[in-house]
């Protein structure tokens, strides 16, 4: 199929379409964070606590910083590590679903166990200590849940490859005396990209909410704005000013509602075989966020 | 293979995996920034005495396969070490915690586990009825809604504008209750929190059982039920459900792991003092023992509950044996 059919296949999913929009606002909105806030998100004003008005949409904080504005700048830490670790995860699956699905045997039974125990390892806690004890910083962030998502992948990359393996164009590959790289990369992992893509958009999601529950117990970055960590400050201040916590709360609602209505979308345009009434979103083999 | 001889070979089969947390512990002990006695203490002025002892029980002047194997055989043998902070074992600040959280969780299972899949069975009987689309639309923000947050809005709502329920902790302090009120006291307690970890897996237990049900709702055993002229009230308890909760199941042992995060977050919010809102203490306290102790011991959790989520499935599904 062209791009062009791929997209009209895509529109015909409309809340998926409408996500797409709110995602690329979403994307412009964090890399023009500067252009977009009315004020400094760390300038320090006299007025603290404000309600929403006027001039502060969302209200200021207990140090009189516009909540708009660090709603905006907080968007980037999200988004950053949801783009990040998945990569990673994808990179990570990749490689290992590939091997353990092409060599099978040993390896395969190896790897397998090792991305069950994975899976079964509570992630979260997995995620605190490891950045409580090695200390905070955006990358070892990335690093441990971009770690903590690539059995999602493997998984699917090795059933893929396990059905496409004994295939005749990759025996024939083989046998014309292609290299075992040649045979991976070039002939198979083509075809594992797919359902790779539609685990990715579930990552995506569980990385922001990951990211946002490190923040919230204030093991982000500590020189960066996060939605997280906008919320671990309201947490103390929510008796008397709720606001503080609604307004990036609702950022990361809409955020993950997005990118899992996008991952339907997409799942629509990749997997057109599956049955209707089944929803993609719940269902991408058992991946819990 | 008999019941008893499936769930020794289950736990046999987890023992790697807590070996391999433990390995795991280990070397974030030596990868931490600093003199890793101060990972195995933590970070507070403890006795002289007492470091040289544990530098000599870690083998700390000894290479680094040695320290591995001793680290090893003191897990292993049940001593997760010493927190200077709780001036107790590891293992018995731990234990103390777990019943907290169960109490938070295990309601929580079961609510969102029975109400998930009435809700979805309900969807199925009429697809795209309103119905339908009012549960979807509900199970779709319950699935996108971080469970922290949602707590903290519950508790803005219903504990501090309305007054209705309390917002903190597990029980009213300093006051004596007994019988009835303190049953009503506990149960205020929990609701809040309970609701803010319950959501999301209501939401997932909901959807699945809902796709699910249109799966088997196709198959020829159904249509053969309904030719017998079957009540549809008896084709949907007898023939449909029975077959769809398999998936169900699954899904909730699965996301077992994803409570224990929940856990963490919401007891934090709600002053829930649970093995997560420990976890959130350790951490600011620089507990590293405690903090590793309850990796451990979270992840061995996780295992037992997978088993009994396992057991219910063979129970469920005669198909499948034992010997799986």
């Amino acid at each position: 199929m062209s791009w062009r059919q791929l997209w009209q296949q895509f529109r015909k999913n409309r809340a998926a379409e409408i996500s797409l929009y709110l995602l690329v606002g979403f994307v412009v909105t964090a890399v023009l964070a500067y252009l977009f806030s009315p004020y400094d998100p760390f300038a320090l004003g006299d007025e603290t606590l404000l309600a929403p008005r006027a001039d502060h949409w969302m209200g200021t904080d207990d140090l009189g910083r516009d909540t708009l504005s660090r709603v905006i700048h907080g968007a980037r830490v999200p988004l950053l590590v949801g783009f990040l670790a998945t990569a990673t995860s994808l990179a990570l699956g990749i490689l290992i679903g590939s091997l353990s699905g092409y060599f099978g045997g040993r390896t395969d039974t190896v790897l397998m166990r090792a991305t069950e125990y994975v899976l079964v390892v509570p992630r979260f806690f997995l995620a605190l200590l490891v950045v409580a004890m090695l200390g905070t910083g955006i990358m070892k962030i990335v690093l441990v849940i971009g770690f903590l998502g690539w059995p999602e992948v493997a998984r699917v990359v090795r059933a893929q490859f396990l059905s496409f393996r004994e295939r005749e164009f990759v025996l024939a590959a083989r046998a014309i005396g292609a290299s075992h790289a040649q045979v991976i990369f070039r002939e198979i992992l083509p075809n594992a990209i797919p359902p790779a893509v539609v685990v990715a958009s579930i990552l995506v999601a569980r990385a922001i909410l990951l990211e946002a529950g490190l923040s919230f117990l204030g093991l982000g970055d500590p020189n960066l704005i996060s939605w997280g960590s906008l919320l671990s400050e309201a947490q103390e201040r929510i008796s008397a000013s709720v606001w503080l916590a609604i307004f990036p709360g609702m950022a990361i609602s809409l955020l993950v509602l997005c990118v899992n209505l996008f991952g339907d979308g997409i799942n629509d345009v990749l997997n057109p075989k599956l049955r209707k009434n089944s929803n993609p979103v719940f269902q991408r083999h058992g991946i819990s966020q | 293979m008999s019941i008893a001889a499936f769930v020794l070979r289950r736990l046999l089969h987890a023992l790697p995996l807590l070996v391999c947390v433990i390995v795991f512990n280990f070397f974030l002990i030596h990868l931490a920034p600093g003199d890793p006695i101060q990972a195995l203490v933590g970070e507070f002025p403890a006795p002289e005495s007492y470091i040289a002892e544990m530098r000599k029980v870690f083998g700390l002047d000894q290479p680094l396969y040695i320290q591995l194997l001793l680290y090893l055989k003191n897990i292993l043998t049940g001593d997760l070490g010493f927190s200077f902070y709780y001036r107790q074992p590891v293992l018995s600040v731990i234990l103390d915690r777990v019943p907290a959280t169960l109490q938070l969780m295990v309601p929580a299972l079961i609510f969102s586990a029975v109400i998930g899949i009435l809700l979805g069975i309900l969807s199925a009987r009429k697809p795209y009825s309103l119905a339908d689309h009012t549960i979807s639309v509900f199970a779709l923000f319950g699935y996108c809604v971080p469970a922290f947050w949602l707590g903290q809005m519950l508790m803005a709502a219903f504990a501090i504008e309305l007054g209705w329920l309390p917002s903190q902790g597990i029980k009213t302090v300093g006051v004596d209750l007994e019988g009835f009120s303190l049953l009503l006291d506990r149960t205020a307690h929990v609701a809040l929190p309970f609701a803010a970890l319950a959501v999301r897996h209501l939401a997932v237990n909901a959807r699945m059982m809902r796709s699910s049900m249109l799966e088997v709702a196709y198959e020829d055993f159904v249509t053969v039920a309904r030719a017998k002229g079957l009540d549809e009230k008896d084709v949907i308890a007898r023939h449909m459900v029975p077959n769809a909760l398999m998936p169900v199941v699954t899904i909730i042992g699965v996301d077992i792991g994803f409570l224990f995060t929940g856990s963490v977050l919401v007891e934090t919010v709600f002053g829930w003092p649970g093995i997560g809102r420990l976890m959130y203490e350790s951490i600011v306290k620089r507990d590293y023992p405690v903090l590793m102790g309850n990796f451990l011991i979270t992840t061995a959790l996780v295992v037992i509950v997978n088993l009994i989520v396992d057991l219910i499935y063979v129970w469920l599904d005669p198909r499948v044996k034992y010997n799986k």
